[in-house]
């Protein structure tokens, strides 16, 4: 009963400690000077009872959150009848399951099993005197924390430190889980890959044409092995990102050029809001409109001019895509045009040249680097965008550079393979993870390479 | 200047005129290919809205059939009320209704102009109000979703009727209907107030409006708190070394990884690796989370840097430690940036849907989720789910929910710039 409030209680105790902690501090002060002869301010001393108090308390109560099911588990199962310890692993765990079951109150399969019942019964039982026994120890501990705070509390004692040294580890350790992550994301994607190469071997994906990941429940159907052969799902993705990308580019580009060099400030203003409104839409609602509006529009074009459009077609795909990625280009380009230093264009332009031709010859060669570093950073995102793909290209995957049919790309294929019901051995969805890998380093060399070539380049000019 | 170049040196001033006209002629193309460069980004950003309200704006509206329902005795003998026959009253109302109808086809395809959420309706009136009970009344039902797109004109009456989903036979009797005004569009509340179904007319949001509001609410908790943390220690506090180096190329980096990259790292870890329920908002926000910190570091960042180093130095110069001038002086002044970065990163975070799909948050939920180890979808997967149905019917629910969730978008991104706007300091 107690235990459930645990969390609380701690709290709350914590907050007590606090002020019994900067009490004292003032009550040691009391002599000559007040509490300017404290070391550090009293709230620094609360500070530090709190926190002796609070996090050796929380750090037992999520260890024993964590252990509970597997150490209770395990005393249930040494009073199982011996018939129920011979069965197999698999087993054996849908029997743990449904004591886990009865456990949580919705028995759904075996509830007329008594064993089992009386299992969960026992389960229940344990659970609550280990929650006694831990709620007990915690607040043992944390009682025995204050007294110990409070009569090592004198003028002296450096609170202040102590409480910053806390803080300082506690910011650094929220600042390294972003290599934590990373961590997570290359492990997580890594051995899973490791798993898919070792059924089918790197050269076969790499450099196979051929792509039919469904595998036949039964071995004597045809097609059964299924086939990993990844180069038209690579050739889909670059195809479509390269239509993407000559819709982004030049428009994205010129729209740069015209706000930062040409524009009005009060067309500025209204623009680029404008244009950023683009990058704000989900992409689910792009994906929408390509399947809706976009792909329809293309195929009765087609049809119109007898050209096969397949419905859907990887040029729907690529232009909305590439609609979407416009204001990414725009807004990092503008960013780096406006880097480039008056004096150049001044310069230019004091020698006769027409606003062109600076622009032209001065201005976008000297924002080159950093205008092919933030096509690169486009580049990434159009490679790992999913939603569009999902809704708009295809799931076959057609070894094709044309972009009136249908083909297929990483993220796509990742998604229906890992969408729905799935077996974590079966080499269809381990080809998920390898995907995965693969975009993963293949995104992340993009984007350190346009990371570093944009840094450099704004030192440039710094 | 030209005239009288042209008088003195005719020959050269001629060339020199061509020149500069041909250079003011690739002066202006290269203008006006900058404001078409424009002009077509922003019409296709016109079309998109134009697009997605043109077949949306109809979802707000519903059509309702009004049937006299008599509750009769008979039917309500045993205890329990919900056991009793409620489609069956529904049928009996439409058979007294139409009463040439006799045929069981014919009947049959009576029935299918009034939506089957209709018999739950009835069975809600009556467990509200027992007393209803043998008295007749005039109840206004939803109408199956067919009869709604004919209704709202997006089902041509006059196709053929193979290729229609209605035959000429329900016509007439719709026609009827709504010849005695038996048949009207009100606003639906429906769609604000239920689950997902599979039937178009009885389709809602709300489930998975609360979905995205508990992922998010566990995103915000988590990675406001520890974005401001990561970016005061990398801003305020790191030493320039190995390390923290590492740190900040993989914040840039990790905010320029493909989202469905999260998905993966969530349905590995959270899920296959801790055991943590499935289709969860608690999973969801916790992927989310990940996503979400780049952006808020990247964006803390920045605000603390536009915090000029005086007020650093005023506060340590009159006896602060490096900690109490952060938390008492910088944070502060930096606090309404990071709030804006946040609010941008949030809303990033609710468009998302690809690594919602990798943690399961796609399936087909009825229910409306209660916390936060509950079962649900999310805004923007609802939309993809919908997207997906064949159903007329669903293309319009999937335009209004897509307003919607980009209602909720301008309102955290206008919120984000009124901040900016307020609170801007300039130095």
């Amino acid at each position: 009963m107690i235990y459930s409030y645990l969390p609380f209680i701690i709290l709350l105790l914590g907050a007590c400690a606090y002020f019994i902690g900067s009490a004292k501090a003032v009550a040691v002060s009391g002599g000559s000077g007040g509490i300017r002869s404290l070391h550090s301010l009293p709230s620094h001393y609360g500070a530090l009872t709190a926190l002796c108090c609070v996090l050796p308390a929380l750090m037992v109560y999520a260890l024993w959150q964590i252990a509970e099911p597997m150490v209770l588990t395990s005393m249930i199962k040494k009073g199982l009848p011996a018939a129920m310890l011979q069965l197999s692993a698999n087993e054996f765990s849908l029997v743990l399951n449904d004591i886990r079951n009865a456990v949580a109150g919705n028995s759904l399969s075996g509830s007329g099993d008594t064993v089992i019942l009386a299992a969960a019964q026992r389960y229940m039982a344990l659970q609550a005197t280990a929650g006694k026994i831990a709620s007990a120890v915690i607040l043992v501990m944390m009682i025995a924390a204050v007294l110990i705070m409070y009569s090592r509390i004198h003028i002296h004692l450096r609170a202040r430190n102590i409480v910053e040294g806390l803080i300082r580890i506690s910011i650094i350790l929220c600042s390294a889980v972003a290599i934590f992550t990373t961590i997570g994301i290359v492990l997580s994607v890594l051995f899973e890959a490791i798993r898919f190469f070792k059924i089918i071997p790197l050269q076969d994906f790499l450099l196979g044409l051929d792509w039919s990941p469904q595998t036949a429940i039964r071995t004597d159907q045809v097609g059964s092995s299924g086939a990993f052969g990844a180069v038209p799902i690579f050739v889909g993705t670059i195809l479509i990102a390269l239509i993407a990308m000559v819709v982004a580019i030049p428009i994205g580009l010129l729209s740069a050029i015209y706000l930062s060099e040409y524009a009005h400030p009060r067309f500025r203003e209204i623009a680029k809001p404008l244009l950023e409104i683009l990058a704000g839409i989900p992409t689910v609602v792009y994906g929408f409109f390509a399947a809706l509006t976009v792909a329809p529009f293309i195929r009765d074009i087609g049809t119109s001019l007898h050209l096969e459009v397949s419905s859907e077609s990887a040029l729907a795909a690529g232009l909305v895509m590439g609609v979407m990625i416009i204001p990414f280009v725009s807004s990092l380009s503008e960013d780096v045009l406006h880097a480039v230093p008056q004096s150049l264009r001044d310069g230019s332009l004091a020698l006769g040249a027409t606003q062109y031709e600076t622009v032209k010859n001065v201005v976008v060669p000297a924002a080159l680097p950093g205008i092919v570093g933030g096509i690169l950073l486009a580049v990434s995102r159009a490679i790992g965008e999913t939603m569009i793909v999902v809704m708009a290209a295809g799931l076959s995957a057609n070894l094709t550079f044309n972009p009136l049919k249908t083909v297929t790309t990483v993220t796509v294929q990742i998604v229906t393979l890992l969408v729905g019901d799935q077996e974590f051995d079966s080499p269809k969805t381990l080809a998920a993870f390898a995907l995965g890998l693969i975009l993963f380093f293949f995104t992340l060399c993009l984007n350190i390479i346009a990371i570093r070539v944009v840094q450099k380049y704004r030192e440039q000019y710094e | 200047m030209a005239t009288e170049n042209k008088q003195t040196m005719k020959p050269f001033s001629v060339h020199m005129n061509k020149d500069l006209q041909r250079r003011y002629r690739a002066e202006k193309r290269f203008q006006r290919c900058g404001i078409a460069a424009i002009a077509i980004a922003l019409s296709f950003l016109a079309l998109l809205f134009a697009s997605i309200i043109g077949s949306g704006y109809t979802a707000f509206r519903q059509t309702f059939i009004e049937l006299d329902v008599h509750f009769s005795e008979d039917l309500f003998k045993d205890e329990n009320l919900a056991a009793a026959d409620y489609a069956g009253l529904i049928k009996q109302a439409l058979r007294t209704a139409f009463p040439e109808v006799k045929e069981r086809r014919a009947l049959k395809s009576l029935y299918m102009l009034v939506s089957p959420g209709a018999a739950f309706s009835l069975q809600d009136m009556v467990k509200e109000d027992s007393r209803l009970i043998g008295s007749r009344q005039k109840i206004w039902v939803p109408a199956n979703d067919d009869v709604d797109m004919l209704i709202k004109g997006q089902m041509k009456a006059t196709e053929a009727e193979a290729d229609r989903r209605l035959k000429d036979d329900q016509l007439g009797w719709i026609g009827q209907l709504e010849k005695d005004g038996k048949l009207e569009t009100r606003f639906n509340t429906t769609f604000f107030t239920s689950g997902d179904s599979r039937e178009p007319e009885l389709a809602g949001i709300w489930g998975a409006v609360k979905g995205s509001f508990y992922s998010l609410l566990i995103t915000l908790l988590l990675s406001f708190p520890i974005g401001v943390a990561a970016a005061v220690y990398l801003e305020e506090f790191a030493p320039k070394n190995f390390w923290t180096d590492i740190i900040e190329v993989n914040i840039n980096n990790l905010a320029a990884v493909p989202s469905i990259i999260f998905g993966l790292l969530g349905l590995a870890i959270f899920i296959n690796f801790w055991g943590l329920p499935r289709s969860t908002p608690l999973v969801g926000g916790l992927v989310l989370t990940l996503m979400t910190l780049p952006v808020i570091i990247i964006a803390g960042r920045a605000s603390l840097k536009s915090v000029p180093p005086s007020i650093r130095e005023a506060a340590l110069g009159i006896g602060a430690s490096k900690m109490q001038m952060v938390t008492h002086h910088v944070l502060p002044l930096a606090m309404p940036g990071m709030l804006t970065g946040a609010i941008i990163g949030m809303a990033r975070a609710l468009g998302d849907t690809a690594p919602l799909l990798m943690i399961g948050m796609v399936a087909f939920i009825v229910d409306i989720p209660g916390g936060f180890t509950d079962s649900a979808t999310a805004l923007p997967v609802q939309i993809y789910l919908w997207a997906d149905s064949s159903e007329r019917a669903f293309t319009e629910k999937t335009s209004a929910a897509i307003m919607v969730l980009l209602a909720f978008l301008i309102c955290m991104n206008a919120a984000a710039v009124i901040m900016r706007k307020k609170f801007e300091t300039k130095w």
